[in-house]
């Protein structure tokens, strides 16, 4: 649109699009200052707005002045452009992405600990197979068994290994990479 | 201190103690001047004061432990205008740190929620850098508090100090001031086609020392403007374009403009509760422009059209440039103005006075007006008179009108009465108080007196806090609970007391000159005006209501 000319805005025509609730889980990769106190600013920026975190992961990233921190926080309940622009106001806050679903790796890790007496043993052993899970602690009652993938096909192995007899659960949270494109 | 300087600081506001020896011992040789508070919630608020009487960096010093938490209230004030600060303060040694050591507190951490930003200085050599960051940060983008803790091991060892010049590392903090000039297209676009615009002012175009600007955009062509209660003075108040403050308690005809307007262009506001009343029922038939420096503001709680994210002093005159090249038709604009000189005739700002001898609140700030001839810094509390001295005193410039918004801190007004004089020596510095407010921070008369600050406090007595009595009055069945001063203190002795000169006046008749009288006296003067007890504040949209369902 050029200045000066006669085209008009029509106002009826206008559209407000920010605010607006996604109704999807979002991914948010942020790179921070690696300082004291930063973790502490974004849980307390979270909790002082009224925004749920539902997973987090913090790390060092190649570089060691910046850390990452992968959260994920549910677009249904909070409009995700305000929870963004909120955290890059934090001085320490360099670099926010919101992941594409479509293009970007995402992986968890998770432990089960699972009552695995000889009967059902085999059972769940089989389940750990198909999901490319690993056995890593075993004892006369139970299995710890180690799942990497998705939320989504940890999600699903705890649903298969439940009815056995849960005993203990502990999951990292997200971490997400880009996908590269394909040209590159 | 050398870093200090280095920023121009020419004068700080504080209290001495424990865990900030060594900074006092400094300031003891330092070649600027220290103002010595009476509670550090009185420096604090000098320190605001200051900075939004100058549009400069208002500085506070306070210990550690307890002189660090009766700073929280002027720093959570200070995060809520906006308000360019930077508060300094002790901490115990770095080896008492965490051990629950003598007045110690996490100030860094209790004051994470309400600062721009904090540093804990953990090596001496960091403290230049942290200062000069402090600084940088506190006065660009969108201004705010920012907390320097200091351990007082760190403050002790000497350092060098190299002048730095550069603009501090902080990879993070990149403020957008230009503003997108194709949303600003589009917004000039979007005016020329509005028939009925209002433009709707806030603190922003004050702190961004944009009045000049909103002038030029409100002049373009015959925009009617409101601002809100921090963005007063931003337009001036004798202008015929003006609608008067807008909210809680502005005028009808600003809260009717709004809920009518086809368009409306935020400049520096933040659509707060007090502006927008029943959110789902504001202004219902309007587009958005909203420029704001703070991105987060946009679409926080009223969605924009034509979201502006710059410096209202560097957007305002490309969107000038960009309206009049479009050559719109002023005239278009004469049914609009008919409907608002309508309101305007019909709902004048008005009181009923006294038949006897009684001062009513709202003469008295007319008084007010006279006596300091419409050109005096007015700073108040918070309460009716805050709201009267908003409706009645015609600010016609900026930074004349200080007083606190968002947070809505009782005690403000004198305290900050000190530091808008400090800032400012040669101007007319007038504390509207409540006596609600007043005796929160009265111990700040003995910090005027021993520094030979004149400042001169007008007190709105009515023996209630008045606001919260109307509240109970006219929402809560006037079950009146706790809102009686009762046996207040004899105001006029007190002031004596500290060393002031106090006074007394309880005719109408007599309030101007017993004004002027105090004007003329030298030194700090406390004015004891005793006005109706139970008057109300109108017009008034009742809370959660929407502006068309103003009372009064």
């Amino acid at each position: 649109m050029e200045a000066g000319t006669p085209d008009l805005i029509k106002l009826d025509d206008l559209d407000a699009a920010a605010g607006a609730l996604t109704g999807r889980k979002h991914l948010l990769s942020i790179l921070v200052e690696n300082r004291p106190g930063v973790l502490a600013r974004i849980a307390g920026l979270f909790s002082r707005r009224g925004f749920n975190i539902d997973t987090l992961a913090v790390g060092p990233t190649e570089d060691p002045e910046i850390s990452r921190i992968t959260l994920t926080v549910d677009g249904a309940v909070h409009p995700i452009d305000q929870v963004t622009k909120q955290l890059h106001k934090l001085v320490n806050v360099i670099k926010i992405r919101d992941m594409e679903p479509g293009e970007t790796i995402a992986r968890e890790m998770a432990l089960f600990k699972v009552s695995a007496p000889i009967e059902s043993r085999a059972e769940i052993m089989q389940f750990a197979e198909i999901f490319r899970a690993k056995i890593v602690d075993v004892s006369r009652r139970s299995l710890t068994i180690e799942v990497t993938g998705s939320a989504d096909k940890i999600e699903a192995f705890e649903r298969m290994i439940r009815p056995h007899g849960l005993i203990e659960m502990v999951r990292t949270g997200e971490i997400a990479i880009a996908r590269s494109k394909s040209d590159a | 201190m050398e870093a200090l300087k280095a920023e121009g600081v020419e004068h700080i506001f504080g209290i001495p103690g424990g865990a900030n020896l060594p900074i006092y011992d400094a300031v003891h040789d330092a070649d600027l001047t220290h103002i010595q508070a009476r509670h550090e919630q009185g420096a604090g608020h000098m320190a605001e004061g200051y900075a939004k009487a100058s549009g400069r960096v208002g500085v506070a010093f306070a210990t550690s432990g307890p002189g660090a938490t009766n700073l929280v209230t002027p720093i959570a004030d200070a995060i809520m205008d906006s308000v360019p600060t930077v508060f300094i303060t002790g901490q115990v040694r770095t080896e008492l740190i965490g051990t629950d050591g003598f007045q110690e507190a996490d100030v860094n951490g209790i004051t994470m929620p309400i600062v721009k930003h904090s540093f804990m200085v953990q090596d001496p050599r960091q403290i230049p850098d942290n200062i000069h960051a402090a600084f940088h940060l506190a006065s660009t983008g969108r201004p705010g508090p920012v907390l320097v803790d200091v351990p007082q091991d760190l403050s002790r060892a000497d350092i060098d100090y190299e002048p730095i010049t550069d603009t501090p590392n902080l990879p993070g903090y990149k403020p957008s001031t230009e503003g997108n000039i194709k949303q600003i297209r589009i917004a000039a676009k979007a005016l020329a086609n509005a028939q009925r615009p209002v433009i709707y002012a806030g603190g922003g175009v004050i702190n961004g020392n944009a009045s000049e600007e909103l002038r030029e955009l409100c002049l373009a062509d015959n925009f009617p403007v409101t601002c809100t209660l921090m963005g007063l003075g931003g337009f001036p108040a004798s202008h015929e374009q003006w609608l008067g403050m807008l909210g809680m308690h502005g005028t009808r005809t600003a809260n009717y403009a709004m809920d009518n307007a086809d368009l409306i262009v935020n400049v520096g506001a933040r659509f707060d509760d007090r502006i927008t009343g029943k959110l789902s029922e504001f202004a219902p038939r309007a587009k958005f422009v909203h420029i704001d420096i703070d991105p987060a503001e946009i679409s926080k709680n009223v969605p924009a059209h034509i979201p502006i994210v710059g410096d209202v002093k560097e957007v305002l005159p490309k969107l000038v440039k960009e309206y009049r090249a479009s050559q719109a038709d002023r005239s278009r604009l004469d049914p609009w103005w008919e409907r608002i000189r309508a309101w305007q005739k019909e709902y004048p700002l008005t009181y009923e006075d006294s038949a006897d001898s009684e001062i009513k609140p709202q003469r008295m700030v007319q008084a007010m007006f006279a006596a300091t001839e419409g050109d005096a810094i007015i700073t108040s509390d918070v309460g009716q008179h805050q709201m009267w001295a908003a409706q009645y005193y015609g600010f016609d410039k900026p930074r004349r009108w200080i007083n606190s918004g968002g947070l809505g801190t009782m005690g403000f007004g004198l305290p900050s009465a000190i530091g808008a004089k400090v800032a400012k020596p040669d101007d007319t510095v007038v504390c509207l108080a409540g006596d609600g407010s007043l005796i929160m921070t009265c111990q700040e008369l003995a910090t005027a007196v021993r520094h030979e600050i004149p400042v001169k406090v007008f007190l709105m007595n009515n023996g209630y806090f008045g606001m919260v009595r109307q509240w109970q009055e006219l929402f809560w069945d006037g079950r009146y609970s706790s809102v009686e001063m009762g046996p207040s203190p004899d105001w006029p002795k007190l002031a004596e007391a500290f060393g002031a000169r106090g006074m007394m006046v309880d005719d109408k008749d007599e309030v101007e000159g017993a004004m002027r009288d105090a004007l003329a006296t030298e030194g700090p003067v406390l004015l004891d005006v005793r006005v109706t007890k139970e008057e109300n504040c109108y017009p008034m949209i009742p809370a959660g209501s929407a502006a068309r369902d103003m009372v009064g």
